[in-house]
């Protein structure tokens, strides 16, 4: 079987994401869609490190999901913290660091 | 213990006094900063004293001795250390100051008394002597410079001590910018000899010299030699550089008595005689001096002769004593000029211990106009005055009659143009005895005036509002003000006991060296002098007699003009001035060299200082530099600033198109 599949579903999981963060407004969907990006090159390193025939690539996936988990973490953090200031769910709002 | 650490213990002792008076300002109660002050003097002085005795110990061939602690800038040919030289004339010099100086600590201690300021005086008095005795004790240039830019800051410490005293502060300030143009000319001096030497070592340096670093009349060394007489011209208040000596008496009376009279003004003469191998191989430069110095006295003696503030005649008469000196020593006669320095150090400070008697008992008025008839009120001040004039004046056996005719003796021994100078020194010493005793005649004879009467009565004056005696504004008796409380001589036992001692110096210290009798100077100092060729040149006895007589007679005729004019018929001086109208105001504006200056220099600096201020600083620096350079970082972080939208969105977008970007163009490439 040939890796063009994988990438090709790697790619397209990885243009959702994007899409999805330069179109919604809602940090949270912004994250998901973060998210998804990840997963999209996750789903990359392992199909190249099956075509290698090694792990390396299957470890690189793992540091992935490590930084991918704290990424969650301070994001949803983040957001927890605008809500319970009561501003805006919304990133477009949010922009004080305009210069 | 040796004699360089003597030395050593001579510059400790006042920076020790220096830092306790001044850091335990606030712990020092009544006199006690007074006394600390006095006893570290005192203490320097018994270690001058240790230096000499040890000195003496020495063969004569070896009493030229360099210590040094460290090195304080070594690199790419600089050799700076922090040395010491001691040897004959910085002894000479050290023992001169801190004799004189206790002695004007302990006058200031019942001096300045009443005064806020106490402890900040004696701080900086002590601190004005520690430079003093680095720059006479100093082993190389950088030392040398430190120590004169040291005394210029004290002096404008202290002439400005009353600092809520408009004319003081002024005074001080143009003190300090004479003192710098005189520091410029020593560094750049300084430079121009190191340029052929290669050392900053003093006795390196002449070692260079006599080894042939320069050539007879080498132009180099002319042109180092007359930037150094700058620096002495401005310290020692020769003209043109002097209009600040006379203003300098602002500061308290025996600030004067120190600094501008004993000891700092005569650095200029000491710079010289220490400076002698290089200015016996420039002859240009020592003819400039000789002549300045002749121009000086002259100038000098006749401002004396109009001038109606007591402290102001006695610093004119100083800088036309520092004139013989810069002669003497430019000339070649340098053991006269030093022992000139040392009894002028003597009677001149006393002089102004007796005016700032006479200032107390006028209740801080210091003009003549004002004084009359204090001869009996004040016996013993009025002594002392009397022995101060007589050997300023250079009667016989009076210190100054040795020390003056000494120096013009080897200026007529050079022959030549150097007679003008000696027949000028002649007619500078009429002069001096006419204004002398003028300044006597008018503060202690005639009828009494009511201060005078109130002292006889037994009750010292005192003004009832304060006032400044320069231009008679009302004061406060404040700190930064002179205090309400003023002493005189009669009353306080450690004036007396100092302006005593220093009436035995000026009585006794010409008898150090009488001509064809004793030479304890000459022999003193020779080895100091060990390479000059005029050292020793006296031979003619027909000179030297003569000179002394018309010395005598000169005082003597000068005495008995001032007794004619200013006490046995008392209008003459009205008529005289009528007379000579022109040369009165020429002599009691001072020769113009005030307006002279603010023409020539003060002004022109202005104009160009306001020229560039309203349209150079506008036009280039404000509009063009500094305009130009700000509009430039304005404009471009608009631009940059406009980017920064606060989209995250829109960040993501470019990040994404970014990485294509750079995605595609990898593609292409491979």
């Amino acid at each position: 079987m040939t890796i063009g599949w994988y990438l090709a579903v790697s790619a397209i999981v990885f243009a959702l994401g994007a899409l999805g963060v330069m179109t919604r407004r809602n940090p949270l969907v912004v994250l998901l869609c973060l998210e998804l990006m990840l997963n999209g090159a996750n789903l990359a390193l392992v199909a190249f490190s099956r075509m290698w025939g090694n792990g390396d690539g299957q470890i690189m996936a793992l540091v992935v999901m490590t930084v991918a988990a704290c990424e969650v973490c301070i994001g949803l953090g983040m957001i927890v913290a605008i809500y319970r200031r009561k501003l805006p769910i919304d990133v477009d709002e949010l922009r004080d660091l305009q210069g | 213990m040796s004699t360089t650490t003597w030395g050593w213990l001579v510059l400790a002792f006042p920076l020790a006094g220096t830092l306790l008076t001044a850091l335990g300002y606030r712990s020092w109660r009544g006199r006690t900063a007074g006394w600390i002050g006095t006893f570290a003097i005192f203490l320097a002085f018994v270690c001058a004293v240790g230096a000499l005795i040890s000195l003496q110990g020495h063969d004569p061939a070896h009493r030229q001795m360099v210590s040094s602690l460290w090195d304080y800038a070594k690199t790419a040919g600089i050799d700076a250390q922090m040395s010491i030289l001691v040897d004959p004339l910085s002894v000479f010099m050290i023992l001169v100051v801190t004799g004189v100086s206790t002695l004007i600590h302990l006058y200031s201690i019942s001096y300045m008394e009443g005064d806020e300021g106490f402890t900040r005086y004696f701080s900086y008095l002590n601190f004005f002597v520690f430079s003093m005795l680095l720059l006479v004790l100093a082993g190389n240039f950088v030392l040398l410079i430190a120590g004169w830019a040291f005394v210029g800051a004290a002096s404008y410490l202290l002439i400005s001590f009353w600092y809520r005293r408009t004319t003081a502060t002024k005074a001080g300030i143009k003190a300090f910018v004479i003192n710098v143009v005189g520091d410029v000319g020593l560094v750049l001096g300084t430079y121009f000899i190191f340029k052929h030497t290669g050392t900053l070592d003093l006795l390196g340096t002449f070692h260079k010299t006599a080894g042939g670093a320069f050539g007879h009349g080498d132009g180099d060394l002319t042109a180092g030699c007359i930037l150094l007489l700058v620096g002495a011209f401005a310290k020692s208040a020769q003209i043109p550089l002097h209009t600040w000596l006379p203003d300098a008496m602002e500061g308290p009376t025996p600030v004067s008595s120190l600094i501008h009279a004993a000891t700092m003004v005569t650095a200029g003469v000491y710079l010289i005689a220490r400076m002698h191998p290089l200015f016996e191989l420039a002859p240009a430069a020592q003819d400039v001096g000789a002549i300045v110095g002749a121009l000086t006295l002259l100038i000098a003696g006749t401002i004396g002769l109009a001038q109606t503030d007591i402290k102001r005649v006695i610093a004119y008469s100083t800088m036309s004593q520092i004139g013989y000196m810069i002669m003497g020593v430019s000339v070649g006669a340098y053991a006269a000029g030093l022992f000139h320095l040392m009894t002028h150090a003597f009677f001149k400070a006393l002089l102004f211990m007796g005016a700032g008697s006479i200032i107390g008992a006028m209740g801080g008025e210091q003009s003549l106009q004002k004084m009359g008839g204090f001869r009996k009120a004040m016996p013993f001040t009025y002594g002392c005055f009397i022995v101060g004039g007589l050997a300023l004046s250079g009667v016989p056996p009076f210190s100054g009659f040795f020390s003056k005719d000494e120096i013009l003796l080897v200026t007529a021994e050079r022959g030549g143009w150097h007679w003008i100078l000696y027949v000028a020194g002649y007619v500078g010493a009429l002069l001096t005895a006419i204004y002398t005793f003028r300044m006597i005649f008018r503060a202690f004879h005639g009828e009494p005036v009511a201060e005078a009467r109130e002292l006889e009565a037994g009750h010292l004056h005192h003004a009832e509002v304060p006032r400044n005696p320069a231009n008679g504004e009302i004061e406060d008796t404040e700190v930064g003000f002179p205090g309400p409380h003023h002493t005189i001589a009669e009353k306080a036992l450690p004036m007396k006991v100092a302006m005593g001692l220093l009436a035995i110096g000026a009585i006794g210290a010409g008898f150090l060296q009488i001509p064809k009798t004793d030479f304890v100077i000459d022999d003193f100092l020779r080895p100091s002098f060990a390479g000059s060729k005029l050292y020793e040149p006296h031979t003619k006895d027909g000179l030297l007699f003569a000179g002394l007589a018309i010395g005598t007679a000169l005082a003597l005729i000068g005495i008995f003009l001032a007794y004619r004019i200013w006490v046995a018929r008392p209008g003459t001086a009205e008529v005289i001035r009528r007379r000579f109208t022109p040369l009165y105001e020429l002599f009691v504006n001072k020769w113009y060299f005030d307006e002279l200056i603010d023409a020539v220099v003060v002004k022109p600096f202005a104009a160009s200082g306001a020229f560039m201020r309203d349209v150079f600083e506008k036009r280039v620096i404000d509009e063009t530099l500094t305009g130009g350079t700000t509009g430039i970082v304005r404009a471009g972080s608009a631009a940059v600033r406009a980017v920064q939208s606060g989209f995250i969105r829109y960040y993501a977008a470019l990040l994404v198109l970014g990485v294509a970007a750079v995605g595609f163009y990898f593609l292409l490439q491979s």
